[in-house]
């Protein structure tokens, strides 16, 4: 299918003018065909400027197709055509007072004023205080079914987030999920840039995707400057990403054994997640990754004497790392929890445009470091880790293999380039009226960033998507007919960023 | 009863007291050291939980306002029904204080009082995690009753007819069962062990560490306690772990040394059952909350089973 779109690549940028402009119609007709052929709505924004644009992810092609329209006050929604849009239409009539008519479940995103001035979509005035987390929730009526509500403060040291779930007895019937409690306005703070602190904003939009955010920041920068960072510094950016990808998979095997009981693992894991942040700390010398990545490079090298070090302290933690999760596989009490539990159904989880992990949890093989390899290169070899099933096990059995290969990814970067690799970053000045979009396959799925520059070569519009965005509603889809009991396990399971989504 | 006679009946019933009284927080510092040590950590301090009691005793206890006289209730009965029911349970050779006809139904039911109180003090909050986990707790014990009580009848079948159901009676014909039917003895002790780990919620049927509402059934319960009266539930808890210790080890405790071995053994025996649980927890996951009761049938029919192989001896 040609259409009506503009295709581009991931890292790439694209003059306005070549975007087509079509009628709101047509895009919308255009987005529900592209999505019916197999391909997910990766972003669905305004500007700010009175466009809506649409930027589609096709996979099998490695491509990204893009189109926009002119944007009314209100228009049918698409999200009856296209369940993907769901949220992302809620976010555009929170940013820009756009209402969907007909959106099946029309509430607030991140309960925050609109970034631009004109009326509200839900008709708040504009004297009161908009309260996160103030909004009609679905509720179901009868005297045997009882509500049980979660946070937004939680017992354990997390972020903050709301769940309402209407149970019958240990059952539940459907799971509600408010967040927005730690919107900073990341997105509202990148118009007008980008501005020196922009780097470290997009970094902290979710802290434990720093390298996946920042790199993805990167992209955009660097494509809307049509610059390309040396090879040496993608080499380092890459090595960062996994072992972000190493902590953070290692981290979640050990919660899911943390949350099932099972001490050794959960145990063990702890640390060996800590001797993966570290390695991250001695490229950089922040755990996470923070300050390692500009746009045109990376501040930090790594000369060949570190490089030995860390090729093994790598081995080491690799090797503790696969014994300890080899345990949790095979220990059979660990997998009566794991398996048939939070069930995604694969036509579910497309339907809704899950992404990442989850996805691939569900028999789909779609890799970002593959399928959009960051400088046009092929990705890693072979085809992507994923499991079937859709539930617990599956998604902790993707992290398992994803785990494996990162190591030896990691490994295989490590040896790349003996000489000492030297920091430094090209100079970037974004050209004006372009659009460029950043996808970066981070530990938990594909992270989204799409920038626009006005006539003065600053960004007219900064769009942030995490995967958490996508994945919100997966979590709520496991839960249905799920034991209320089992909640926590299918939540660490996903464990989606709060964060990431809140902006 | 001559003097020395009595002497020696005060000594047992003193040493008894002590170790129901004294030694029950030990336990659970014990489970606490050997999953740190299965962990690879060296773990809080043996006496933690001592030092816990005298922290939460000196606490100030915050009421909510919803709650009632029943919600304080709940801690003392937690405390008293145990304490009351180790009265009755003799530990391996060192009797019980007190023993009467009838008596293993006191103990039965006065640690379902203090569950009984411990769900109304829970339901009194209003809370719906506690609402949730108060009819978990009520669900689970009556699955773990009947184990208990087929493994007294399975016990009972070794007395000739006419017993008075005396608790101290009934454990003294264990021995007796090992030389006859030690298969049927065995699947009692397996069940009695089941019912040890359900009743003080352990591992695999509820995790004591975890901090996630949802799934927690005791300790969900207790959410809203502070001060001294959380004090007064984790000692009680720990006493009801003693207890029903106790209970497990009379089937197995040799018994009709002096004093000091009776006592030796017994407190051995409860710090080996407190290393036991401590293996389980850092060797097997918890149970899916449905699966549990599918365990806690299955223990009632190992129970039934050692009826049937006692009675056919």
């Amino acid at each position: 299918m040609s259409g009506p779109w503009c295709f581009m690549r991931a890292g790439g940028a694209v003059a306005l003018e070549a975007v087509p402009d079509l009628p709101l119609d047509a895009l919308r007709a255009a987005v529900v065909a592209a999505v019916g052929a197999g391909r997910r709505l990766g972003c669905w924004c305004g500007d700010g400027a009175g466009r809506v644009y649409a930027v589609l992810v096709d996979d099998a092609a490695g491509q990204l197709l893009v189109a926009r329209a002119p944007l009314p006050d209100s228009y049918p929604a698409l999200t009856p055509d296209c369940p993907q849009a769901h949220l992302f239409e809620r976010e555009l009539a929170e940013q820009y007072g756009v209402v969907p008519v007909g959106h099946p479940w029309f509430k607030p995103v991140r309960f925050h004023r609109r970034l631009t001035p004109g009326p509200d979509a839900w008709g708040r005035p504009d004297d009161e205080a908009v309260l996160p987390g103030v909004a009609d929730m679905f509720t179901v009526a009868g005297d045997e079914v009882h509500e049980v509500a979660v946070g937004p403060v939680h017992a354990g040291v997390i972020e903050p987030g709301h769940f309402r779930f209407q149970c019958h007895g240990e059952v539940v019937f459907h799971l509600e999920i408010n967040l927005g409690y730690q919107h900073r306005g990341i997105e509202r703070a990148a118009i007008g840039g980008p501005h020196p602190r922009s780097m470290l904003q997009m970094e902290a939009a979710a802290g434990d995707s720093t390298i996946a955010h920042g790199w993805a920041h990167c992209q955009v920068v660097e494509a809307l400057a049509g610059v390309a960072a040396e090879q040496p510094a993608l080499d380092l950016r890459a090595l960062m990403l996994e072992l972000e990808r190493l902590a953070n998979h290692t981290g979640d095997l050990g919660a899911l054994a943390g949350d099932t009981g099972f001490l050794p693992t959960a145990s063990f894991n702890g640390r060996i997640r800590g001797d993966f942040l570290n390695l991250s700390a001695a490229v950089c010398g922040s755990r996470l990754g923070r300050g390692m990545l500009r746009p045109g490079g990376v501040r930090f090298g790594l000369d060949a004497a570190r490089r030995e070090d860390m090729r093994r302290r790598l081995e080491r933690a690799g090797a503790d790392a696969v014994h300890s999760c080899r345990l949790l596989f095979a220990t059979a009490s660990v997998q009566a929890r794991f398996e048939d539990v939070g069930v995604v159904r694969p036509i579910d989880a497309a339907a809704a445009g899950l992404v990442g992990v989850a996805r691939r949890a569900c028999g789909h093989p779609a890799d970002a470091r593959r399928d959009h390899p960051a400088d046009g290169r092929p990705g890693p070899a072979g085809p992507a880790a994923t499991a079937e099933g859709g539930d617990v096990h599956a998604r902790a059995f993707v992290r398992f293999a994803e785990l494996q290969e990162s190591l030896r990814l990691a490994d295989g970067l490590l040896q790349r380039d003996a000489a000492a690799t030297p920091p430094g970053a090209l100079r970037c000045r974004p050209r004006p009226g372009h659009l460029a979009i950043g996808l970066i396959e981070g530990w938990r799925g594909p992270v989204l960033h799409l920038g626009i520059t006005g006539d003065d070569g600053r960004f007219l519009r900064y769009k942030v998507v995490d995967p958490s965005f996508h994945n919100w509603f997966g979590l709520m889809l496991a839960l249905r007919d799920e034991q209320i009991s089992d909640f926590p396990l299918c939540n660490k399971s996903f464990n989606l960023s709060y964060c990431g989504f809140d902006l | 009863m001559d003097a020395p006679l009595l002497l020696e009946a005060a000594g047992r019933a003193l040493a008894h007291l002590a170790v129901l009284t004294l030694l029950p927080p030990l336990l659970i510092g014990l489970i606490a050291k050997v999953k740190a040590a299965f962990a690879g950590r060296n773990g809080p301090p043996l006496l933690q939980p001592y030092f816990d009691l005298a922290k939460l005793l000196r606490k100030q206890a915050v009421f909510s306002r919803t709650t009632t006289w029943v919600f304080r209730l709940g801690p003392v009965a937690a405390v008293v029904t145990a304490l009351l029911a180790g009265l009755v349970v003799p530990l391996g050779g060192l009797a019980a204080p007190v023993s009467f006809d009838g008596d293993l139904l006191l103990v039965a039911y006065l640690l379902a009082l203090g569950r009984f109180c411990t769900i109304l003090s829970a339901l009194d909050t209003g809370s719906a995690f506690e609402g949730m986990g108060a009819s978990r707790e009520a669900a689970f014990s009556c699955l773990a009753e009947p184990a208990l009580f087929l493994g007294f009848i399975a016990l009972a079948l070794l007395l000739p007819p006419g017993g008075g159901l005396r608790l101290a009676e009934l454990l003294a014909a264990a021995p007796d069962g090992w030389r006859l039917a030690a298969g049927g003895m065995a699947l009692v002790a397996a069940a009695w062990l089941v019912v040890l780990l359900v009743e003080n919620c352990r591992i695999p049927f509820d995790d004591p560490n975890t901090h996630l509402e949802l799934t927690m059934i005791h300790e969900v319960m207790v959410l809203d306690h502070s001060g001294p009266p959380l004090g007064l539930i984790l000692y009680g808890a720990a006493v009801k772990f003693a207890v029903i210790a106790m209970l497990l080890l009379s089937l197995v405790l040799p018994r009709g040394g002096g004093l000091v071995a009776d006592l030796a053994t017994g407190v051995a025996g409860l710090l080996a059952v407190a290393v036991l649980v401590g293996v389980v927890e850092s060797s097997m996951a918890r149970l899916r909350l449905l699966r549990v009761p599918t365990l806690l049938v299955s223990a009632a029919l190992l129970a039934g089973f050692g009826v049937v192989l006692l009675a056919v001896h």
